[in-house]
């Protein structure tokens, strides 16, 4: 386990490796949302109080998943990267965050499309859209700090000393519907609960959800990939590559 | 580990923590703030300014709706089931606005403890469901948010 851990932070090694798990993300990933999306939209049953508004869960849940764990999974990326110096680490951390930026900004919007219909308002000021709008700046500093500094060495170490002291916004986001009073639900989907739909609603969901994570793995892949040419590309093994493809 | 990864290690973890302990002390001392509304029984303990902008939160009561035929004043009685609240508004109410469902009030508490409402927001709960399943389970005498208690 810690050998293939530590084959991970090689940037040759890694590079060799994602390239053999990648087209299984983006197999899974294509074909989970694909199907929920069909089932979604077009077989599910509308719902008895929204009708077919409530739609708008099958895009709304993964987005704002995602846009949580990859939060997470950046500041664990900065952690390894400041404590222990691996560089595809901070590669890593570096293609995350416009991904998570991104669906940040879409469980935003789609949760304001929803909320016209179901509440009444696209927007108020609760702990859940709030916190949430916190995230989306925080994505956002995070990228601009890592551009701010002339040595790229400093802007990775301040994009993740941010990232991780922005972690704490996390549980804030998850528990806030249950701490204080929001306008935005509980929440639906939970891994440790017990579903609060029925499976030919929940099945759908659960695909979509796994399809968002299989898409963020195999984009993650293949941008570090990039990102690992664009720094390595003085290294012998990088440059025999290059004339290997020619 | 060496002892200067260790030393890097501790002070990233306490530093977070520290970040961690602000946030909680800043959310703790602002917890009335942060809550969305207020309900009927903070409002009945007189916990709201009376002619100030507040918001007030619960379920419609059941059978409190009243409509006046020649307008588009309604009022109703927001209950958290041990507290009312009386409540006029003028104005479209939004879809999903019916008895039992969960509302958000905006407006303004009179010296008579009734609250003048700006605006009407729907609040929905977790449970999604067919419309046949919600007419099954209203047919078996449960309400359709029953739905996840009865599942246990």
């Amino acid at each position: 386990m810690w050998a293939f851990i530590h084959k991970l932070g090689s940037p040759k090694w890694f590079y060799g490796i994602s390239a053999r798990l990648m087209p299984w993300f983006w197999a899974a990933a294509t074909l989970l949302i694909l199907a929920g999306t069909i089932w979604g939209l077009a077989f599910a049953p509308a719902d008895y109080q929204q009708g077919n508004s409530f739609r708008i869960i099958y895009v709304h849940v993964p987005a704002a998943f995602l846009a949580q764990s990859i939060f997470v999974g950046m500041a664990s990326a900065g952690l390894v990267f400041m404590v222990w110096k691996i560089k595809v680490a901070d590669m890593a951390a570096a293609v995350m965050a416009p991904l998570g930026a991104a669906m940040t900004f879409v469980a935003l919007f789609s949760g304001g499309v929803w909320g016209i219909p179901t509440w009444g308002t696209w927007w108020i000021w609760d702990a859940r859209l709030t916190s949430m709008l916190i995230l989306l700046f925080l994505y956002v500093g995070v990228i601009a700090l890592r551009g701010a500094f002339a040595s790229r060495d400093s802007g990775s170490r301040a994009a993740s000393v941010l990232a991780m002291v922005g972690v704490i916004n996390i549980p804030i986001i998850k528990y806030s519907v249950d701490w204080w009073y929001t306008l935005h639900q509980p929440a639906s989907f939970t891994i440790t609960s017990r579903p609060t739909m029925p499976l030919e609603m929940w099945a759908p969901l659960l695909m979509m959800v796994l399809g968002f994570y299989c898409f963020f793995i195999a984009l993650t892949l293949m941008r570090t990939r990039n990102e690992i040419l664009r720094r390595e590309s003085g290294k012998r093994w990088v440059q025999a590559l290059a004339e290997e493809s020619v | 580990m060496t002892p200067k990864r260790k030393q890097k290690l501790f002070v990233i973890l306490g530093l977070v923590s520290l970040a961690a302990i602000a946030i909680g002390l800043t959310l703790y001392a602002l917890r009335s703030n942060i809550n969305l509304f207020f309900s009927p029984i903070q409002i009945a303990a007189g916990e709201a300014p009376i002619d100030r902008q507040i918001r007030a939160g619960g379920m419609v009561k059941e059978g409190s709706v009243t409509r006046n035929r020649d307008s588009l004043d309604v009022e109703f009685v927001v209950t958290d089931f041990v507290e009312d609240l009386a409540v006029r508004y003028s104005g479209i109410l939004p879809d999903l606005f019916r008895e039992g469902q969960g509302v958000v009030v905006v407006g303004r508490l009179t010296e008579e403890g009734v609250l003048r409402a700006d605006e009407v927001l729907a609040r929905h709960d977790e449970n999604y469901m067919p419309t046949e399943v919600a007419e099954a389970l209203e047919a078996a005498g449960y309400s359709p948010a029953d739905y996840g208690v009865k599942l246990d």
